[in-house]
């Protein structure tokens, strides 16, 4: 599976975005808690609000996740409710961590921290090894083009012969994550104990089988880029610059993120969805011009001509810009308690672009339970992912989300509420699950 | 309200432009360029956003990436300050040399207007921090912003690092945990029903440690209680508090001059000082990076309160 420079800022190798996945027992609070312990990123007052609140509980050690799980109705049942951001940081890198809820019934919080991620945590309990939700989860992070995972084989000083647990699950993972797509330099297993801190930032003297690098160490030094054929320039147009102002009479920039590939001042390019071109005459910042910027640097195009364009356009390469189109397949995780079905009239987001959507046919199911595609459902219900056709009311200029994330994906929300419905991945995101008998339960 | 004559626009609020380098990009770059992203979203998205702006280190942050966002037009937004009435001199000062600098609108809603007609009525403890969720809530709703940019982070506080960068307040300016968008890729859902607003976080994945060495790289101008002055103060609970109209010092606390900065500033009743020599960026951000203490745990009252302090002030639609 090709997996696109993750993320919305994937080009500062000094920062990483990680996600954590696995079931509801495994111990992934106190992982994510000790991983911000290790790396010193809990402070004294913090400290001691976990001890004191742990003491109140009863308990004679404090407990780290308490750290994490932060409000009044997590600490009430003890569970994890929604995604969380936690930050911490070694001399050499910088982590954002979205903190995701075990439970894995909620893919939607699966999709909601995996989404940025370049790198995912996958957690199992050594005693259990690879369940039915390992597999989904792996899955899913396939589907969205996660570039990179690490299995956490926790809980490993609780078995006994533990060189032949931990080898026995890591094969079993790894045949999991080459039927979906994976190569082996994509995937790292590493036994730890999140309770005692075995091989997360301090190499364990337990685990004289494994030779790797601790959880710290490879999060430290795993390349948050990914060998493939890059897209050429993806620029939406999020605003126009025009400050009338005297010094700036004939200003006239348009601003945005560069989502993918790479623009240089020179560079002829296309404007969609009018297919106008034009060159890229500057390239400005708020620090100076630039001559070239990169995937994931917010800048200021200024065109050599004076054309038409607007917020919701997009700014692409010549060579390869996608072509504008009005009706697509997609795959969509469905987020929201009202089901999907067909001939629903709803709003689309991709890039800076806000369109109307119609629903054309439920096209098949992701069987959550098989890993394989089902037939053409009736609906699309909370936490399912499925294969649509759709119309949208004005031409969309997307590649498929398999070729790149950030132009790829989009967002269905409701007229009505205005809420957040599904999470859309442009082409046929389950294909790689037609070849994949090999991971079915 | 407060709008300034001026008509040039002003430069950023720093010694030299950085050399911005396309080879280079780091976290801090990273960083910069999500929240310059979120700004624009917010300003192709909405009718009426405001930045509310305290004075603070991180609204004064908030502001220079807002200016650069949109560089080199003037800035799209006006300011919102909630005056509790127990500020820092100084802070005013500072807050009202930053609006004329830049040309900017500021809109002040004032604790103490509330406090005078009776709307509100003052705690026994004298904390304000508390009054002010009214007296905000009322200017969203008298002046229709509809998208409000806050300098929270979410590493400040648990219930903090639940909370979306756009996140959907309802019509009594609350927060729901349970009922919140999910938020994918780098794509904002600012959809909202008439009466309800959208707070804004653009500083959401920045750490202390990172605002810091931010300001120091762009010389950020900073009001000057960041850096340690000699100051008139008096120990309370382990903080080095200011005299004021907010009450003390108490009997048995006794006013002295030391060498103090404030990490943290608010309201004058609860927020304190902290011992310091830092007198400038690198001082502070070598301050910061060994301190054992955050910010809000070193120097602000009202967090200690309870477990859930933050999370309930939240819901009542407070930051």
């Amino acid at each position: 599976m090709t997996a696109s420079n993750a993320g919305l800022a994937p080009a500062a190798p000094d920062l990483l975005r990680i996600a954590t996945a696995g079931s509801v027992d495994d111990g992934k609070s106190t992982l994510v808690g000790r991983l911000l312990f290790d790396t010193k990123s809990v402070l004294a007052d913090q400290i001691d609000a976990v001890t004191k609140a742990s003491v109140d509980r009863g308990m004679d050690t404090p407990d780290l996740s308490l750290l994490v799980d932060g409000l009044r109705a997590e600490r009430e049942q003890g569970i994890t409710i929604d995604v969380a951001y936690r930050y911490f940081a070694t001399p050499n890198r910088s982590f954002v961590l979205a903190d995701t809820p075990g439970h894995v019934q909620y893919t939607r919080n699966t999709v909601s921290g995996a989404s940025t991620a370049q790198l995912v945590i996958l957690l199992v309990d050594a005693r259990t090894g690879v369940v039915a939700q390992t597999r989904r989860h792996a899955a899913v992070m396939a589907l969205l083009g996660v570039p990179r995972l690490v299995l956490a084989v926790n809980k490993i000083d609780l078995v006994d012969d533990a060189a032949e647990v931990f080898a026995q699950i890591s094969a079993e993972f790894n045949q999991v994550t080459a039927a979906l797509g994976y190569r082996p330099e994509q995937v790292q297993e590493i036994p730890v104990s999140a309770l005692h801190g075995d091989n997360v930032a301090i190499r364990s003297e337990n685990t004289p089988y494994y030779d790797g690098p601790t959880l710290i160490e490879h999060l430290e030094t795993v390349p948050n880029t990914i060998d493939r054929t890059p897209v050429g320039l993806r620029f939406p147009v999020q605003y126009v610059i025009r400050p009338r102002t005297p010094e700036y009479l004939d200003y006239r920039g348009y601003a945005g993120l560069i989502a993918a590939g790479r623009v240089s001042v020179g560079d002829e390019i296309v404007v969609q969805p009018s297919g106008i071109r034009s060159r890229i005459a500057k390239i400005d910042t708020a620090d100076g011009e630039l001559q070239t910027a990169h995937t994931g640097r917010s800048v200021t195009l200024l065109l050599t001509d004076d054309v038409d364009v607007s917020r919701g356009d997009l700014i692409a390469s010549v060579a390869d810009a996608p072509e504008p189109a009005q009706e697509f397949s997609a795959t969509v995780c469905w987020l929201a308690e009202k089901a999907l079905r067909p001939g629903a009239r709803l709003l689309l987001k991709h890039g800076t672009k806000t369109t109307q959507v119609i629903i054309s046919s439920l096209d098949a199911l992701f069987d959550e339970q098989n890993l394989a595609v089902s037939d053409a459902p009736e609906s699309v219900e909370l936490n399912q992912i499925g294969r649509i056709s759709m119309m949208t009311a004005e031409p969309i200029a997307a590649d498929d989300y398999q070729t790149d994330r950030e132009s790829g994906s989009f967002l269905i929300i409701d007229p009505q509420g205005g809420n957040t419905l599904g999470a859309g991945l442009i082409g046929d995101a389950l294909a790689p699950l037609h070849l994949s008998e090999a991971v079915a339960v | 309200m407060t709008i300034s004559d001026k008509t040039s626009l002003a430069p950023l609020d720093r010694a030299a432009p950085v050399a911005a380098s396309a080879d280079e990009f780091t976290t801090l770059d990273a960083l910069e360029s999500e929240s310059i992203h979120i700004f624009r979203e917010v300003a192709g998205e909405f009718e009426r956003p405001v930045i509310l702006f305290s004075g603070g280190k991180d609204s004064t942050l908030l502001l220079h990436l807002a200016l650069k966002a949109f560089w080199p037009a003037p800035l799209p937004f006006s300011l919102l300050h909630v005056d509790t009435g127990h500020n820092l001199p100084e802070i005013i000062k500072f807050r009202d040399e930053i609006v004329e600098r830049h040309n900017l609108r500021l809109h002040v809603a004032k604790v103490e207007d509330y406090l005078a007609d009776g709307r509100l009525t003052e705690r026994p403890d004298g904390i304000r921090n508390p009054l002010q969720t009214i007296p905000l809530l009322d200017g969203i709703t008298e002046n229709r912003f509809d998208a409000v940019f806050g300098g929270a982070r979410r590493d400040e506080e648990r219930a903090r690092a639940k909370e979306r960068i756009f996140s959907l307040r309802n019509a009594f300016g609350q927060w729901d945990p349970k009922r919140q968008r999910p938020e994918l890729w780098n794509l904002y859902n600012g959809r909202h029903a008439p009466g309800e607003h959208v707070r804004v976080f653009p500083l959401s994945n920045w750490t202390e440690l990172d605002v810091w060495r931010y300001i120091a790289r762009e010389s950020v101008l900073l009001a000057p209680l960041y850096y340690a002055h000699e100051r008139e103060v008096y120990e309370r609970d382990g903080m080095w508090m200011t005299s004021g109209p907010w009450g003390g010092p108490r009997e048995g606390e006794t006013v002295e001059t030391r060498m103090v900065r404030y990490r943290t500033v608010g309201d004058g009743s609860t927020t304190g000082a902290v011992l310091s020599e830092a007198v400038d960026n690198e001082a502070v951000l070598a301050e910061v990076a060994a301190s054992r203490l955050t910010e809000r745990g070193a120097t602000r009252g009202d967090d200690r309160v309870s477990e859930a302090a933050m999370e309930d002030r939240k819901r009542e639609g407070y930051f």
